[in-house]
């Protein structure tokens, strides 16, 4: 066993980062939920069932799909997308989702609650909730709703009642407040479907878990394809979802690279970004230490993206974790590099990434150029554009341009 | 008299008085950091015992709309831990026997330093903390410099607390035990007294400290009700409307301080239901 496998510790511990820092209140449901995780973790049905939706309703596998057009514009490393944006709903999210449902099903539980940022956790939560039967709520931030239109929509087609949230900035983090303000108050029939590897222990390592489905994946795709592992893998990061389920797989192979990519904003050096890795501190927040954006008084200040779905104050602990341990680097990408990147997928591979996924694909243009083309360098096509098409309109100044 | 007696006197004092005592919460900061350094000066003639003083963050996470306003106009207000402790050392040059505890969350504390908060807290007259998002089984230098700097790590108890784990928050506890009386935010629906009476008791099993209730008590009637069975009754959310609802800084300290009056009226009733 490596020393990553073995993360956390019986605590919720990556090193110093994650832990259950949370209201009392909820000590005794999140020890429940570890219970009944750590059970149907080693129950055949309940994976057989886990295995049966990935197929049937997700669609898995994704394909792992050369990117030859790309491969051949950038003129360097050999570019594959591992197709996330393909599942169901349209991002990887729903791999989560539907693990955490069947828990919360597992469990008794029958009031499914969750917070989104983008939308595309909201829509893989409705989806899911609808499909097992179960009643679902999902808090989304008032600035969030506003450039995600067609994601409430979806919401609330698939039956989800969407609360806005206008406290703080109304984005993620002011949703995931109210969405733990409303798990402390409804205790006996609620479940919350975290939907990154952030929140108290032992949601990092079972979120990790739930999306590892990508990595394992990849590597075996990969096997098959080119007969060997690849040499570097890319991944956008909010909470840190994507990432860490593309990466957990492979962390023990020291030959392959790994770059999280976080959202740069304006810039680091601006103040306006959401990179909690370059550019913030340890704290504590959502029930886990980890790197956030923070002043000096320990106040969490406003994160700042073109993508809503990266637009968070804070990371996953067990990035926090790699990134001291330098297994993973990790970098940022401006708003303007990954919209540049974003036109770049759509025109030369004829498709339309989500704003956070182009985040990757930007780093993915840093770097591949300079890589010869035994290089194989995966990214993470973590989701799709379609809900993205308002910010972008915005952004290049009309559609027609 | 040291600090750390401070609200062990206090809570035999009104143990004696054969009354509850009143915990009044207010934001620091709130609504400005003049204003409510006036407030708090002023609770103790009020009728306050003992006084909770909130550290405002930015995301207080299990506290409702009412002590969430209140932060952020603290905070707008330009508040910040080294003011609000600041504030309790002008506090102290005039009241020496007022216990003061400071509430709050865990990353304001942990990005101040740790060592250096317990330190310049335990300085300025602060006699205990409670953490809402510090869990007991976590950190234990921190609850061990508390300790040694004399400040009362005050164990929070829910109605979700149980068996072992009832055992466990209670293990170091000291100062008081507060029982968030509902699974919920601050400024809720009240509790019913029976849930309440049926849990104190079960609490009262495992620890000698006074026990102190907090969570949706709002009227005098509600804390003289819940005050029939706890040693302490802990009022928040309904002191801090008092100063979202002023139209002036003066009227949110009259108001507040009149709710404040009331309530310790409701405590001292004898022969109210």
């Amino acid at each position: 066993m490596s020393v990553y496998s073995m993360q956390p510790d019986a605590n919720g511990f990556f090193g110093r980062f994650g832990g259950r820092f949370v209201a009392e209140t909820l000590i005794p449901l999140i020890e429940a939920l570890q219970t009944c995780y750590k059970e149907a973790r080693d129950d055949r049905e309940f994976q057989s069932r886990l295995a049966y939706f990935q197929r049937d309703y997700v669609g898995r596998p994704s394909p792992l799909y050369r990117a030859d057009r790309l491969t051949d514009y950038f003129g360097g490393a050999t570019i594959y997308f591992k197709r996330e944006e393909l599942n169901h709903t349209g991002a990887h999210k729903i791999n989560n989702c539907i693990g955490q449902v069947l828990l919360a099903q597992r469990m008794g539980k029958t009031r499914i609650i969750a917070e989104t940022g983008a939308g595309m956790h909201g829509v893989a939560t409705a989806a899911v909730a609808a499909r097992l039967g179960m009643s679902c709520i999902v808090y989304m931030g008032e600035t969030d709703m506003e450039r995600q239109q067609p994601n409430v929509f979806r919401m609330q087609l698939l039956g989800a009642e969407i609360i806005p949230v206008s406290s703080g900035t109304g984005t993620l983090k002011d949703a995931m407040n109210e969405a733990l303000r409303d798990w402390v108050t409804n205790i006996d029939d609620t479940f919350y479907v975290i939907g990154t590897v952030a929140g108290p222990h032992p949601y990092p390592a079972m979120v990790r878990d739930f999306q590892s489905v990508i990595g394992r994946e990849t590597r075996e795709q990969m096997l098959d394809q080119e007969g060997r592992l690849p040499d570097s893998l890319v991944a956008c990061i909010g909470g840190g979802s994507n990432a860490m389920g593309l990466f957990h797989p492979f962390l023990a192979d020291d030959g392959v690279q790994m770059i999280g990519v976080e959202a740069g904003g304006h810039g680091v050096e601006s103040g306006k970004h959401a990179a909690s890795l370059s550019g913030g501190t340890p704290g504590v927040l959502h029930g886990n230490r980890t790197y956030l954006l923070q002043d000096e008084d320990g106040q969490i200040t406003d994160a700042h993206s073109i993508s809503a779905g990266l637009d968070y104050p804070g990371i996953g602990p067990e990035h926090a974790w790699l990134h001291e341990q330098g297994r993973v680097e990790y970098v940022s990408i401006t708003d303007r590099e990954a919209m540049e990147a974003f036109q770049l997928c759509c025109r030369q591979e004829g498709i339309i990434p989500a704003l956070e996924t182009a985040h990757a694909l930007a780093e993915v243009a840093r770097r591949a150029p300079a890589l010869p083309r035994e290089h194989l360098m995966v990214v993470n096509l973590s989701g799709r554009g379609d809900k993205d098409m308002a910010s972008v309109a915005e952004y290049l100044g009309g559609p027609s341009r | 008299m040291n600090s750390t007696s401070r609200l062990d006197t206090r809570l035999a004092a009104t143990k004696a008085d054969k009354r509850p005592a009143l915990v009044t919460y207010i934001t620091a900061g709130d609504p400005d950091p003049d204003t409510s350094l006036d407030i708090l000066r002023g609770l103790p003639e009020a009728g306050a015992d003992i006084i909770e003083l909130g550290m405002p963050f930015t995301d207080p996470m299990a506290d409702g709309p009412a002590i969430q306003k209140s932060s952020l106009r603290a905070l707008n207000g330009g508040q910040t831990q080294k003011k609000t402790l600041a504030m309790v050392q002008r506090f102290r040059e005039h009241d020496r026997d007022t216990p003061l505890v400071l509430m709050g969350y865990y990353n304001p504390i942990y990005r101040y330093g740790a060592d250096r908060f317990l330190r310049d807290a335990a300085e300025a007259g602060v006699d205990g903390l409670i953490i809402v998002d510090l869990p007991p089984d976590h950190d234990q230098a921190f609850f061990d410099a508390a300790r040694d700097a004399g400040i009362h790590i005050i164990r929070l108890v829910t109605p979700t607390t149980k068996g072992e784990r009832l055992k466990q928050v209670l293990r170091d506890a000291s100062g008081f035990v507060y029982y968030v009386s509902v699974a919920g935010v601050t400024g809720a629906a009240p509790p019913t007294q029976d849930s309440v009476a049926t849990t104190l008791a079960a609490i009262r099993e495992h620890t000698d400290l006074p026990v102190g209730v907090g969570f949706g008590i709002r009227t005098a009637e509600d804390a003289a009700a819940i005050g029939r069975f706890s040693d302490a009754v802990i009022v928040g959310s309904a002191l801090v409307d008092c100063v979202e609802r002023a139209e002036s800084p003066a009227a949110a300290r009259q108001a507040l301080h009149e709710r404040v009056r009331d309530l310790a009226a409701g405590l001292r009733c004898r022969t109210c239901p």
